[in-house]
C-alpha cells in the first residue's frame, strides 16, 4: 500500500472544535505567506533566519517556537479547565473522552518537551556565549541541525492534531496501555516519534555547549568565573547528556513492542511494564532539573543585577546546583512508590528526595542574603523572582510532603500532584524563563519591553496561578484523582469553578504579554537602548552592543573577576575604544540544518503511518545531506577589519563617545546616558 | 573541520570554530551518551533474562565456539585500526587505506556471523518475539550490531575522503573519532560477551 495505514478517514471531519482549529491555523498561515510574500521578505527569512548559524538567532527562533506552543498547549489547559467546571453533577461536558484523553497527553507533551526545553535552550542559546564571552558555540552547524530536528518534532505533534490522532495515554505513556493491543491506532506512534527526534536535538545541544563552556571561555576566565546562569546551564546539560539517552533507549524499546511484536514491556511472554516507569522516571526526574536550574540561574542574575550587589554565595550555588544534579539522579522511584517495592527501598527514595530541599533551600538563602540591604528596582524581571520566591517555596514545600511515602499512598495520582508539579514547574521554570525573556530581551532586539504591561502580565499570572492551583491542592485532598473527564460530587464543584477562573486570569496574562509585545515593538524608539547596558548589569554580555553584532565581541574580553563586566566598569576599562581590529572568523550559513530537518520530519511521518518508501527516502535524504555538509570545504569566511570597524564605530557614536578622540591608553568616558557602576559588597 | 582547511589564518586562535581539539572532546561527550544507552539496554536484558515465557533460555541456544569467533573478528580488527592509526600519524596514505580495509573486512565478518546467528534463531521459532528474554537478547545484541553498521558505512566514507583528498588534518580528525567509536563498540562487545553470552551458557 502506497500511504501506508493513512486514509482520508485519518482526517476528523467530525470533529468541529478540531476543523475550527484546523482552519483558524490554516487562515493564520495563509495570512503570513501572503504578508511575507507581499512584502518580499522570504529571501531576508532564507539567508538571515532559516539557514543561519548564529547563536542568537537560533536562540530567538527556538523561543519564537517555545511561544507558539505555549499558545497551544495553553488553549489545550483552558479547554481542560472549561471541562471540568461544565461537566460537574451529572453533565458530561463538551469534550467527549476520547478527545479530552488526547488534550491532556498533548498539554503535557507540549508544554514540558516543546513549551519549556525550547523556552529554556532558546535562553541558553543567546546567553551562554556571550556570557562567556565568545564568539559563537563550538558547533554552530550542529546548533542549527539541533533546532531544526526540535521543529521538525513539533511539526510532528502539530500534524498529529488535524491528521490521525495523538496518544491517550497521558504524557508518560505508560504500557502496557501505550502498547500495541490497548492503543492501536497511530496516537502512540507521534507520542514516539516526537519525543525521539526532539530528544535527539536536545542532547545534540547538551554535547555542543559542554564543549563551549570548557573550550572557548575568554581569555582570563577561569571554570569558577564563569556566570551563575552559565553554570546552571552547564549543570543542566551534564543532565542532559546523562539522562536523555535513557529516554531514547525506553523509547526505542517500546517502538520495538510496537512495530516488530517485542515484548520488553507487554502484559504477556514476559515483559515488564514496571522496567518501563523506571527507565521513564530515569530520564524524567533529572528532567524537571534540567528545566528547572537554568532558571534558577535565571533568578540568580536578576536578583544580582536589579539590587545593584555581587550576587551572595557565589560558590555555594554552584555546588548547590551540582548537587541538585546529583540528587536528582537518586529519586527517581518517589514518582511510583505504589509499585510496592518494599519499606526499606521506599524510605530510601523518600529521603533522598527530601534532602534535595536543603541545596535547593541554600539557594533560596542566597537569594534572600543577595536582596538584604540591596536597592531593589521593581522592573519585571525582579516581580517575576520574588513571585518565584514564594511560590516555589510552597511547591517545594509540598514536594517534602509528598515525598513521605505514607503520606503520597494517599496523594498519588490526585489532583495533590497535578497542583505540586505545576507550582514547581510554573512557579519555578515559567517564571524564570518569562523573567530570563524581559531581562536580555532588550540584549536580543535593542530596546526594553515595556514595563507598564509587564508589570500587569506579572499579576495576571501569579494571582491567576494562586487560583487556577491551590484549588487543586484543596481537591487533592478531597479525593479527586487525575485524568477525570467528568465528576459527580457537589463538594469539588466549586473548586473546579475557582480553578477554571484562575486559569482565566493567567489567559489576561498571556494577553497582556502579547500586547506588551506589540505595544514594545511600536514604542521601540522610546524604548532603544543606546548603550547596550540597559540594567547596569553585572556580566559580559552587557558590555556588547545591544542587539550584539553578529561576531558579538569586536575584541574578546579579559576577564579578572566572577563579575566581569561590573569589573571593567570599576576600573574604567568598560567602553575602550580600540585602535584597530583584527579580523574574525566566523562560520557560514548553511541550509542544510533545515534539510535534514524536513527529511527527519518526513522520516518521522512514515514511520508514524507505516508509508516503508517515504521512510526509506527520508533516511536516504538525511545520510546525502551529512555527507553533502562533510565534504564541503566552503564553512567559514572572515570578517575585515574595516568592516568591523564600522559596525563598532556606529556603535560608539550612538553611545556618544568620539572615537576619533580615543585611543586605547585612554579609556572612553562613561556614556552620558549610562547608569553609575554597581557597588560591590 | 574548517581550521585546517585554512590554517594559514592564524590571526585568530580563539575563536575558531570546530577545530579538531573540539571536535574530539565532543566526541567524547557523544559517546557517553551512547555509553548510557548501552547501559539502558543492559539494564534491560538484566531484568529480563529470566523471563523466557517457557521458551528457550541462553543455555539452550548460545553457542560459545561460535561468539568466540565473532569475538576474535572484533578484537583483531580494534588492532588493525590502532596500525590504520599509526600509520595516519606518520602519514603513511597506503597503509592507512589498507589497515582500514582490513579492519572493514573483520567489521563485516562480524556483522555477518551475527547476522547468521539472528537468522537460525529466527528461523527456528525463538525470534523476538518469543519471549521477553529473546525481546532484551535481540534488543541489546543488536543495538550493538547497529552500531557496528553504522561504524563499518563510516569506514567506507573515510576510505573514499582519504582516496579522494589525503590524510588532512580534517580526515585525521575523523579517523581519531572513529577510533575512538571502534575501540568503544570492542569495550561494549566485551561486555556483551561476558554478561550475554558467558553468563548465560553458566
Amino acid at each position: 500500500m502506497l500511504l501506508g495505514k493513512l486514509t482520508l478517514d485519518a482526517v476528523p471531519y467530525h470533529e468541529p472544535i478540531i476543523m475550527a482549529t484546523m482552519s483558524g491555523v490554516g487562515l493564520i498561515g495563509l495570512v503570513l505567506v501572503a504578508l511575507i510574500t507581499r512584502y518580499g521578505k522570504w529571501g531576508y527569512l532564507w539567508k538571515e533566519w532559516l539557514t543561519s548559524v548564529d547563536h542568537k538567532k537560533i536562540g530567538v527562533m527556538y523561543i519564537a517556537v517555545a511561544l507558539v506552543m505555549l499558545l497551544r498547549g495553553f488553549a489545550d489547559a483552558l479547554m481542560m479547565r472549561g471541562q471540568l467546571a461544565i461537566a460537574t453533577g451529572g453533565h458530561l461536558g463538551v469534550l467527549p473522552p476520547e478527545h479530552y484523553d488526547q488534550i491532556f497527553t498533548a498539554h503535557g507533551v507540549i508544554m514540558i518537551i516543546f513549551m519549556a526545553m525550547p523556552f529554556m535552550t532558546g535562553l541558553m542559546n543567546i546567553v551562554v556565549p556571550l556570557q562567556i564571552g565568545a564568539r559563537d558555540v563550538a558547533f554552530p552547524f550542529l546548533n542549527s541541525l539541533s533546532f531544526w530536528l526540535l521543529t521538525s518534532a513539533a511539526g510532528l505533534v502539530m500534524m498529529s492534531l488535524f491528521v490521525g490522532n495523538f496518544a491517550r495515554t497521558g504524557w508518560v505513556a505508560y504500557p502496557p496501555l501505550s502498547e500495541l493491543s490497548f492503543s492501536p491506532d497511530v496516537g502512540v506512534d507521534y507520542y514516539i516519534w516526537a519525543l525521539q527526534i526532539s530528544g535527539l536535538g536536545t542532547t545534540l545541544t547538551a554535547i555542543n555547549f559542554l564543549v563551549t563552556v570548557l573550550k572557548m571561555r575568554a581569555p582570563g576566565m577561569k571554570l569558577m568565573q564563569m556566570p551563575i546562569f552559565t553554570w546552571t546551564c552547564t549543570w543542566a546539560n551534564v543532565l542532559i547528556v546523562t539522562s536523555f539517552p535513557i529516554l531514547t533507549g525506553a523509547l526505542a524499546m517500546l517502538s520495538l513492542d510496537r512495530y516488530l511484536g517485542f515484548h520488553f514491556f507487554t502484559a504477556e511472554a514476559g515483559g515488564n511494564a514496571m522496567m518501563y516507569l523506571n527507565l521513564f522516571w530515569a530520564w524524567g526526574h533529572p528532567e524537571v532539573y534540567i528545566l528547572v536550574l537554568p532558571a534558577f540561574g535565571i533568578f540568580s542574575e536578576v536578583v544580582s543585577t536589579f539590587t545593584g550587589k555581587r550576587l551572595f554565595g557565589y560558590k555555594s550555588m554552584v555546588y548547590a546546583s551540582g548537587a541538585i544534579s546529583i540528587l536528582g539522579f537518586m529519586v527517581w522511584l518517589h514518582h511510583f512508590f505504589t509499585m510496592g517495592s518494599g519499606a526499606n527501598v521506599n524510605a530510601f527514595f523518600g529521603i533522598a528526595t527530601m534532602v534535595i530541599a536543603v541545596p535547593t533551600g541554600v539557594k533560596l538563602f542566597n537569594w534572600l542574603f543577595t536582596l538584604f540591604r540591596g536597592r531593589l528596582r521593581f522592573e519585571p524581571p525582579i516581580l517575576w523572582t520574588l513571585g518565584f520566591m514564594v511560590t516555589f517555596t510552597i511547591g517545594g514545600m509540598t514536594g517534602v510532603l509528598l515525598a513521605v511515602p505514607g503520606a503520597d499512598f494517599l496523594l498519588h495520582n490526585s489532583l495533590f500532584l497535578i497542583a505540586h508539579f505545576h507550582n514547581t514547574i510554573i512557579g519555578g521554570a515559567v517564571f524564570g524563563y518569562l523573567a530570563g525573556f524581559s531581562f536580555w530581551f532588550p540584549k536580543v532586539f535593542g530596546f526594553k519591553l515595556n514595563p507598564r504591561w509587564g508589570k500587569a502580565a506579572f499579576w495576571f499570572w501569579q494571582v491567576g496561578f494562586y487560583f487556577a492551583f491551590m484549588p487543586l491542592y484543596v481537591l487533592g485532598f478531597l479525593g479527586m484523582t487525575r485524568r477525570l473527564n467528568h465528576t459527580d460530587n457537589p463538594a469539588w464543584t466549586p473548586w473546579l469553578y475557582l480553578a477554571c477562573v484562575g486559569a482565566l486570569l493567567i489567559a489576561c496574562g498571556i494577553a497582556c504579554q502579547l500586547v506588551q509585545l506589540y505595544v514594545s515593538v511600536r514604542d521601540r524608539k522610546q524604548l532603544a537602548d543606546p548603550t547596550g547596558d540597559p540594567w547596569n548589569g553585572h556580566t559580559l554580555e552587557w558590555s556588547t552592543s545591544s542587539p550584539a553584532p553578529f561576531y558579538n565581541y569586536a575584541k574578546l574580553p579579559a576577564v579578572h573577576d566572577i563579575d566581569a563586566f561590573t569589573d571593567m566598569k570599576e576600573k574604567g576599562v568598560a567602553y575602550v575604544v580600540p585602535t584597530s581590529y583584527e579580523p574574525i572568523h566566523m562560520p557560514k550559513n548553511t541550509a542544510v540544518g533545515i534539510a535534514i530537518g524536513a527529511f527527519t520530519t518526513a522520516l518521522g511521518f512514515a514511520m508514524i503511518w507505516h508509508i516503508w518508501w517515504l521512510a526509506v527516502a527520508g533516511l536516504i535524504g538525511i545520510i546525502g545531506s551529512m555527507l553533502t555538509r562533510a565534504f564541503d570545504d566552503d564553512l567559514d569566511y572572515y570578517v575585515q577589519p574595516n568592516e568591523v570597524e564600522a559596525i563598532e564605530r556606529e556603535r560608539f557614536e550612538r553611545m556618544g563617545i568620539d572615537v576619533d578622540a580615543y585611543s586605547e591608553r585612554e579609556p572612553a568616558r562613561k556614556p552620558s546616558s549610562g547608569v553609575k557602576p554597581a557597588t560591590l559588597v | 573541520m574548517t581550521s585546517y582547511a585554512t590554517p594559514a589564518h592564524g590571526h585568530d586562535g580563539h575563536a575558531h570554530h570546530d577545530s579538531g581539539e573540539q571536535k574530539v572532546l565532543g566526541f567524547w561527550f557523544y559517546l557517553m551518551t551512547d555509553c548510557i544507552l548501552f547501559a539502558t539496554a543492559f539494564a534491560s536484558y538484566a531484568v529480563l533474562f529470566r523471563n523466557t515465557a517457557g521458551g528457550v533460555s541462553g543455555k539452550d541456544i548460545f553457542e560459545l565456539p561460535y561468539v568466540l569467533v565473532e569475538t576474535a573478528a572484533l578484537l583483531l580488527s580494534s588492532i588493525t585500526y590502532g596500525f590504520a592509526m599509526i600509520a595516519g600519524q606518520q602519514g603513511r596514505r597506503t597503509d592507512v587505506l589498507a589497515w582500514l580495509a582490513v579492519t572493514f573486512l573483520f567489521g563485516a565478518a562480524f556483522i555477518g556471523l551475527e547476522l547468521n546467528e539472528f537468522h537460525h534463531l529466527i528461523v527456528e521459532g525463538n525470534g523476538p518475539g518469543a519471549s521477553a528474554f529473546l525481546s532484551a537478547f535481540f534488543g541489546l545484541v543488536g543495538l550493538h550490531g547497529l552500531h557496528v553498521t553504522a561504524g563499518l558505512l563510516w569506514m567506507a566514507v573515510m576510505m573514499f575522503e582519504v582516496i579522494k583528498t589525503g590524510l588532512t588534518g580534517r580526515a585525521l580528525t575523523r579517523l581519531n573519532c572513529l577510533s575512538l567509536f571502534w575501540h568503544f563498540l570492542d569495550i561494549v562487545w566485551i561486555c556483551v560477551f561476558t554478561v550475554v553470552y558467558l553468563k548465560g551458557v553458566l
